[in-house]
């Protein structure tokens, strides 16, 4: 009985790595991320810069904030193109007919959101010290929670981008429907940059609890409901 | 042994009765041919068959499985080649090939055995297959799709106008993946307007018509067959 959960387990995450490897490679060779994702999220960051009168002392105090609304808005466009990977061709139909588990899907898709929104969080942290003058505080809470918010924007956004695929009105009804779910995510990872970039006096690892939760519950929910979304 | 059984089977697309009470069996080893006016039903029974729709009501059974409550459990037996390619653009033929073969379950030599003989079967040669999906034509594409479901070496093969965008030697190669299939003992559902050719490979012709079959020349009602030919039979 052990071997078999143990054999199971194996599968799942073999298959899982499958799908990530197969939607990374995809990103490397369209270049979606580097040519038209982050360069649309540095606009936003600029843009803040300018909505704000490009005065240093404001943009610091606002930073974290201007970087996690960033994030999000540059998230629905990788989540919009790794739900239409699956579309563009009814590739879906093909997944479906595999045998693969829904949740190997599920965890692979969310892992390689994952890791090009790490990417992005990455140039868009060099791009609030540069541009709006942010200083580390504390490396380590910025580096937690940059994953932890990633892993619950990731995981949120492949469970609503299958729904809003199945509902057949994906690139418009995406951001009304992930928007407000990941406002915990956006209040948290918030909160707990402000500690890390010294920007207000807030207990930054209580705000980090609150995105670990979020990060686990997404990620046990998505693989469990994936199979219902991406039914006909 | 019935590998296809359906009985009184009902499928709704929306309201739309697509399927309207159908009756089929199909023996295993067997080769059919599915024909009948557009918007008969056929693209349906099809899917139905490969467990992506649920029937409304009625019976339907493939290899061994009720489809109303074990629909994934025939999934990775039957391989259903669709309208759509089912590829991914940014990837190479051999890529998808290879991601289709180690998705349904096959370990790395062997996926990699499988789809250099699934390639060599559809003509797909060795400076195709290192070009993205994107770049090929409308039959290349279709002989990548083809050769990405046959790595799976499937029991049920239900092939949706297999012959469609293919030149005579893709034609040729489907002919050939056909009669390979049924000669290891996999049977094959084809729905198809190239009725001549598909004749030459399958004995046995159902019609279809209004969701319904209309005609079985299994059972010799060829005088309703002969009327949907002729167009007679409602377009559904």
């Amino acid at each position: 009985m052990l071997n078999r959960e143990v054999r199971q387990m194996r599968e799942l995450f073999t298959d899982a790595g499958l799908v990530a490897t197969r939607d990374l490679r995809i990103e490397a060779r369209s270049r979606v991320l580097l040519n038209q994702v982050a360069p649309f999220a540095l606009l936003v960051l600029v843009l803040f810069g300018f909505a704000l009168d490009a005065d240093q002392r404001t943009l610091r105090t606002f930073a974290p904030g201007l970087f996690w609304v960033t994030v999000l808005l540059a998230a629905l466009l990788a989540v919009q193109r790794s739900a239409s990977i699956e579309h563009a061709d009814d590739a879906h139909t093909g997944l479906r007919l595999s045998g693969m588990a829904a949740a190997s899907v599920f965890l692979g898709k969310a892992a390689a959101v994952f890791i090009q929104l790490m990417v992005l969080e990455v140039l868009l942290a060099i791009g609030i010290v540069v541009l709006y003058g942010s200083e580390l505080d504390n490396p380590v809470l910025l580096a937690v929670t940059a994953v932890a918010a990633a892993v619950g924007v990731a995981t949120t956004g492949t469970l609503y981008g299958a729904l809003a695929s199945g509902l057949g009105a994906r690139d418009t009804l995406l951001p009304i429907l992930l928007l407000p779910v990941l406002a915990p995510v956006l209040i948290g990872a918030t909160r707990s940059f402000d500690d890390a970039l010294g920007a207000a006096a807030v207990d930054g690892w209580a705000w980090l609890g609150l995105l670990a939760v979020f990060g686990l519950v997404a990620t046990v929910l998505g693989a469990l409901a994936y199979g219902a979304m991406i039914e006909d | 042994m019935s590998v296809v059984e359906l009985r009184g089977a009902v499928a709704l697309l929306g309201r739309f009765p697509a399927l309207a009470g159908i009756d089929l069996s199909v023996e295993a080893g067997q080769t059919v041919l599915v024909q009948g006016p557009n918007g008969a039903g056929k693209t349906t029974l099809l899917r139905l068959c490969a467990g992506l729709l649920r029937p409304t009501a009625g019976e339907v059974v493939v290899l061994g499985h009720d489809l109303t409550a074990e629909r994934r459990a025939v999934r990775r037996r039957v391989a259903l080649l669709g309208h759509s390619t089912g590829l991914y653009g940014d990837l190479t033929v051999a890529e998808n090939i290879s991601f289709w073969a180690r998705a349904a379950g096959l370990s790395g030599a062997d996926s990699e055995s499988r789809a250099s003989a699934a390639a060599e079967l559809m003509g797909l040669d060795r400076r195709l297959l290192s070009r993205t999906v994107n770049v090929l034509s409308a039959g290349q594409r279709r002989r990548t799709s083809i050769a990405a479901l046959a790595v799976r070496r499937p029991e049920l093969w239900l092939l949706d106008e297999p012959h469609a965008g293919l030149d005579q030697a893709g034609r040729n190669a489907v002919d050939s993946l056909i009669s390979e299939a049924v000669g290891a003992g996999a049977t094959v559902l084809v729905s198809s307007h190239e009725l001549e050719r598909v004749r030459s490979l399958s004995p046995r012709v159902v019609t279809v018509a209004a969701g319904m079959v209309v005609a079985d020349s299994s059972s010799r009602a060829s005088g309703t067959e002969r009327d949907v030919e002729q167009g007679g039979a409602p377009d559904a």
